[in-house]
């Protein structure tokens, strides 16, 4: 098995259920169970109603590009450059920072529409990455 | 009726070691040798320093320093977060702690080896699961593990909301590197920079270049503040404290403030320009020059708005009017700042804010009533003015 390059984040209580999505698959937003206000990154409790409760919904993965950057250097081990990180307003209305795969730097554009892919590392962690929305000008 | 901190204390002696890629020394050194050139600047005995502030960054703990330049008892000791956040909140504390009566002369420090010895950026790692690691965990993953790329990613959406484009930041590099054409202390001394060495330079993250960076550097500084009074006793003219406030709003993150609807302004520096205008009983037109904080060329051009010098998206008009240089409506950095004299985190800026009042600056402009200085951009803040006694 290939050597992991990747910083993994730490699982804790606040953050941990989030990485078993992207685990599993799913790119999930935290939702507020009393008053539906969803949120992220996720946190312990709602910014709106202070409830403690909260469950999660799984995006669609279908959002626009918000804001992006195209790193050069400095370049860490096992990344690509350039390296196109992005904003994404996802359409349920919250915004997911993330890498932009399958598009040359040049096409990179502000209000893009992307699109989810779960990308799997050869150690098998997973974490959602967006391309370019397909048929998207359809 | 005035607030109850304006002008009762003032910055009374600077003190800067000198500032290289490899000090050579240790940070403790550092630290200790910016104390006591404080204190000499001041005129005043390191055995009278009461309080001890410093950043949470700073490797430096406020008691080691206290016994290795001689102080004696200590009344106030602690360190502000935020990385370059923190450097005018260092004086905030000092200020409380002096007009209160709880202190009567502080020494705000940061000494580093930036370059030789521990460098920003490096990622952050560790085995404890705190909320602070848990928010660098949304970027690290992906790749995005330095100030510059989490900078570029607001400076991106600015600079397209706005129309301010690759020439307008080298205008900021550029003027910065010219004042340090005078300054000897400065990295950019006797390397003067043109628009075509900007642009030629790599891209970093895009859309910033190496010249829209920072220096990284060994050295230290630190600020004495003190009571007005006091000051106008010892050895230098006092840089008075008209206002000086921390800042943070709804939604802050560390550097990543990603989340808020607007992406195109700094709602934390605009909270610092309103409570330090309101604190100071001063505004945009009372500022004759500024060291607003530059870790990036973008962030200066922002803060042109924060701090109301003129409206949203103009920014990049009064750069182009040459407002920054040393005949223009704000002089800034005139030290050459963090991108071309060092990195102190800021402090530095600090220095040069009490020197532009004191008349010493190596590009001193004419008439300089009030100087504005600010804390790091993109994390929680701050603002200072300094004025004439
Ligand atoms: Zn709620």
């Amino acid at each position: 098995m290939a050597q992991s390059f990747r910083m993994k984040p730490p699982m804790g209580e606040d953050n941990g259920w989030w990485w078993q999505e992207a685990a599993e698959g799913r790119l999930a937003i935290q939702r507020c169970t009393q008053c539906q206000t969803l949120r992220h990154p996720p946190r312990p409790v709602c910014g709106e109603c202070h409830s403690f409760d909260w469950d999660h919904v799984t995006a669609s993965g279908r959002g626009t590009l918000c804001s992006f950057t195209i790193l050069h250097h400095p370049q860490f081990p096992g990344f690509d450059y350039p390296l196109i990180i992005i904003l994404v307003d996802l359409e349920e209305g919250t915004r997911f920072t993330s890498q932009l795969v399958n598009c040359a730097p040049e096409d990179v554009s502000f209000g893009m529409p992307v699109e989810m892919v779960m990308h799997e590392d050869p150690d098998g962690f997973r974490l959602p990455m967006f391309q370019p929305a397909k048929g998207a000008a359809a | 009726m005035s607030h109850f901190l304006k002008d009762k204390t003032a910055i009374a002696g600077i003190g800067l070691t000198e500032f290289s890629k490899k000090s050579g020394v240790s940070e403790l050194s550092l630290a200790a040798q910016a104390t006591l050139a404080a204190c000499e600047d001041a005129g005043l005995q390191p055995s009278e320093i009461d309080g001890f502030i410093s950043y949470t960054l700073d490797s430096t703990d406020e008691i080691e320093l206290a016994r290795t330049v001689g102080a004696n008892d200590l009344k106030l000791f602690t360190k502000v977060n935020y990385g370059g956040g923190a450097a005018v909140g260092t004086i905030l504390h000092a200020v409380m702690a002096v007009a209160s009566g709880v202190a009567d002369n502080v020494i705000c420090y940061r000494a580093m080896n930036g370059r030789s010895g521990q460098r920003m950026g490096q990622g952050i790692s560790g085995q404890i699961v705190s909320s602070d690691l848990i928010h660098w965990s949304w970027y690290m993953p992906y790749g995005m593990l330095t100030p510059g790329s989490w900078i570029a990613m607001i400076a991106n959406k600015y600079m397209h909301h706005y129309g301010v484009t690759s020439e307008d930041l080298g205008r900021v590099a550029i003027s910065q590197r010219n004042y340090a054409q005078t300054n000897p202390r400065a990295f950019g001394y006797g390397k003067p920079l043109t628009m075509e060495d900007y642009l030629a330079s790599k891209m970093v993250a895009e859309p910033l270049r190496l010249y829209d960076f920072c220096q990284e550097t060994d050295g230290g500084c630190a600020i004495l503040v003190t009571s007005a009074e006091r000051a106008r006793d010892l050895k230098q003219k006092p840089a008075m404290i008209r206002g000086v406030v921390q800042a943070s709003t709804q939604g802050q993150e560390q550097m990543t403030s990603f989340y808020r609807e607007e992406l195109d302004s700094l709602p934390e520096m605009e909270l610092a320009a309103r409570l330090v205008y309101q604190q100071s009983g001063l505004g945009p037109d009372d500022i004759n020059a500024a060291c607003l904080y530059d870790a990036f060329t973008s962030e200066i051009i922002m803060q042109l708005e924060s701090f109301g010098f003129c409206g949203r998206g103009e920014g990049k008009d009064l750069v182009r009017d040459g407002a920054l240089d040393i005949d223009g409506r704000l002089p800034n950095n005139t030290h050459g700042g963090l991108l071309s004299e060092a990195y102190i985190h800021g402090m530095n800026n600090i220095a040069e804010g009490a020197r532009l009042i004191r008349g010493t600056s190596t590009n001193q402009p004419k008439g300089v009533e009030h100087v504005l200085v600010s804390s790091g951009v993109g994390v929680p803040t701050g603002a200072l003015i300094l004025g004439q006694d």
